[in-house]
């Protein structure tokens, strides 16, 4: 996967050894050109990351940071000891696992697909279609699914005419989890499918001669040459995918949701959003964030020492 | 594509049993994947009263009307808030260029005493965040909450791009660039004459992700935006068709029993309206899409 080439260090300038200060000096415009860079990440990174201390403060926004009392891990502990723990956990691990189970293969197997077809015009139009819908916005793809599953939309239409009850889509908290993981299958499926189409496209294709040569048919071929031959992006993949189990996008969610669905639909960060920005807890609710952050790092760095310890696809 | 037709590629019957399975499956992809965006195309122009009544499914308009497109054209609010995005969508992501390929060029000089502990820490800001609150905090302090600004600045540089953007900046050739300098081209002057023109076609893929991001973007306007002047249209979209608004946000009082043939389908024909910008882009930018992933995919 890695792809170190020379091409930074064969035009390196020959310095000399000398001081810090003179190699700052040789290389000052450089710097000086990622000065707006840092800042932004200063500003708008590195010092927010440095406001979760509000975390272990009765944090008020008169007295500030500096004037606000430390009550170390009390919001923590709030936090684990309240009814809404448990429940924000089971729908933010549920909603991942379902993805897990349902949007990655998906992806995958939908790459597998596309790669077998040999009519290039019939292929290209598949791949421009699938990829279409990443590009809605949140905002769009919520009103066609509000509108479809709604008491009155087509899906009871289907239903109505199929002889069943009509339901109530989007009140009832039974339907939240599938209704939620298929219309992100229906959105990033084909997207999510460029990066195996790609890793595909780069197997050898005399592996694939050579293989008929010894009488291999289709599903030999894929089991022993496809998929191992993408077997390291995926594992990537599988890798990004568990370090964000515990950050199912809000973005949609907070649009799709309404209170009748609280008890499937609300995940850690919809809530934080409610009782941090409409409810103004401010210290309680970044307590949650922080909870989820450090937990998601240590779901990516655990899936990566796991994935560098079988094999040798990692992250870093 | 990837396999050359030999002697030994003679499709059996078993072969041919599979390609037509494949078609199909594939098909019935594209039916699903495309029938919500052609329902809400054809429940545009739909009479409103037709629509309401009956089975929903759609294979083509139910009557015909463009007083729903009236109506969207004509409302102040609408416009006001499309003239804003496209305001966020063109300065941002002017901006996201010209920061992402700074950031690029300085993070791919491997000659650079610091560039290595530089790009740790950017992309550890990809791993770990502050989060929602303290952000909001922060830019609160700042004085940049229900500003113009706000809907710029703190997406300045996204870490993602920026890696795709430096694999592509160090996977080329330095021989021109080595004697651009011999002839005494500053920095700024090789990035912007030399290296910018060589990766037109990743910066066209980023350009893409940004100013989709830039248009799509709803939820920092939701948590930073106050007045309704200063409005994206995603946040005017969202009043009319998640929270189904229509009063206030687009029909004014005249939302009555007898026009209900065109306010219904107002909601559709903004969702229209509104996309379009993307969907003439599209077209242009989706043949850059496969290899500005691949760029992105490998590892940094």
């Amino acid at each position: 996967m890695s792809t170190k080439t020379l091409a930074g260090r064969a035009n390196a300038p020959a310095v000399p050894k000398k001081g810090a200060w003179q190699t700052f000096l040789r290389y000052k415009a450089l710097y000086l050109m990622f000065l707006p860079v840092a800042a932004y990440y200063i500003i708008f990174h590195f010092i927010p990351m440095a406001g979760v201390v509000i975390a272990f403060q009765d944090y008020s926004p008169s007295s500030g940071i500096s004037g606000s009392d430390w009550i170390g891990f009390e919001n923590f502990q709030y936090f684990f000891q309240s009814v809404y723990f448990f429940r924000l956990l089971r729908n933010t691990l549920m909603i991942s696992v379902y993805q897990l189970l349902f949007k990655f293969p998906a992806s995958i197997i939908l790459a597998l697909l596309i790669n077998e077809v040999k009519n290039m015009w019939f292929k290209r139009s598949v791949q421009t279609i699938t990829y279409l819908p990443h590009f809605i916005s949140a905002v769009i793809a919520a009103g066609i699914i509000l509108d479809f599953f709604s008491f009155d939309g087509i899906i009871n239409s289907a239903i109505t005419a199929m002889g069943f009850q009509p339901q109530m889509f989007m009140i009832d908290p039974n339907n939240f989890y599938p209704i939620y993981v298929g219309s992100e299958i229906w959105q990033h499926c084909g997207w999510d499918s460029i990066i195996y189409l790609s890793a595909l496209s780069a197997i050898d294709p005399t592996l694939y001669e050579a293989a008929v040569v010894d009488g291999a048919k289709r599903w030999s071929k894929i089991w022993h040459i496809t998929l191992p031959g993408i077997l390291p992006v995926i594992i990537i993949m599988l890798i990004l995918q568990i370090g964000s189990m515990l950050s199912v996008g809000y973005e949609k969610i907070l649009l799709l949701y309404n209170p009748s669905l609280y008890e499937t639909a609300d995940v850690i960060s919809t809530y934080v959003y409610r009782k941090g920005l409409l409810e103004n807890d401010y210290s309680f609710s970044t307590a949650i964030g922080l909870f989820n952050s450090v937990v998601n790092f240590g779901l990516l760095v655990g899936a990566n020492y796991v994935s560098r310890k079988l094999g040798d696809n990692s992250l870093w | 594509m990837r396999r050359s037709k030999s002697p030994l590629e003679r499709e059996t019957l078993g072969g041919h049993i599979f390609q037509i399975c494949n078609t199909l499956i594939l098909t019935l992809v594209l039916i699903v994947t495309l029938y919500p965006c052609l329902y809400v195309l054809f429940a545009s122009f739909s009479d409103g009263v037709l629509l309401t009544k009956g089975n929903r499914l759609l294979l083509w308009p139910k009557g015909f009307q463009l007083g729903s497109y009236e109506i969207a054209f004509n409302n102040p609010n609408l416009w006001n808030s499309y003239l804003n995005t496209i305001l966020y969508t063109f300065v941002g992501t002017a901006l996201n260029i010209v920061m992402t390929c700074i950031a690029a060029y300085v993070l791919s000089r491997k000659y650079l005493p610091g560039h290595k502990i530089m790009m740790r820490l950017v992309v550890f800001t990809m791993y770990f965040s502050g989060g929602m609150i303290p952000t909001y905090l922060w830019l609160n302090n700042l004085h940049l909450i229900d500003t113009f600004l706000v809907m710029i600045l703190p997406g300045a540089v996204s870490t993602w791009n920026l890696i795709i953007l430096r694999t592509a900046f160090i996977s080329l050739s330095p021989s021109m660039e080595e004697s651009a300098k011999i002839d005494g081209a500053s920095d700024m002057v090789i990035l912007f004459k030399i290296i910018v023109p060589l990766c037109l076609p990743s910066i066209a893929v980023i350009l893409l992700y940004y100013a989709v991001g830039h248009w799509n973007e709803y939820f920092n306007a939701l948590i930073y935006l106050r007045q309704r002047s200063k409005f994206p249209l995603q946040m005017i979209l969202r009043e009319l068709v998640v929270l189904n608004n229509t009063d206030s946000a687009l029909i004014g009082a005249n939302s009555t029993a007898e026009n209900l043939s065109v306010t219904v389908p107002v909601k559709y024909a903004v969702i229209v309206i509104s996309t379009l910008p993307i969907l003439f882009l599209y077209p242009f930018l989706q043949k850059y899409f496969v290899k500005g992933m691949m760029v992105g995919a490998v590892k940094e």
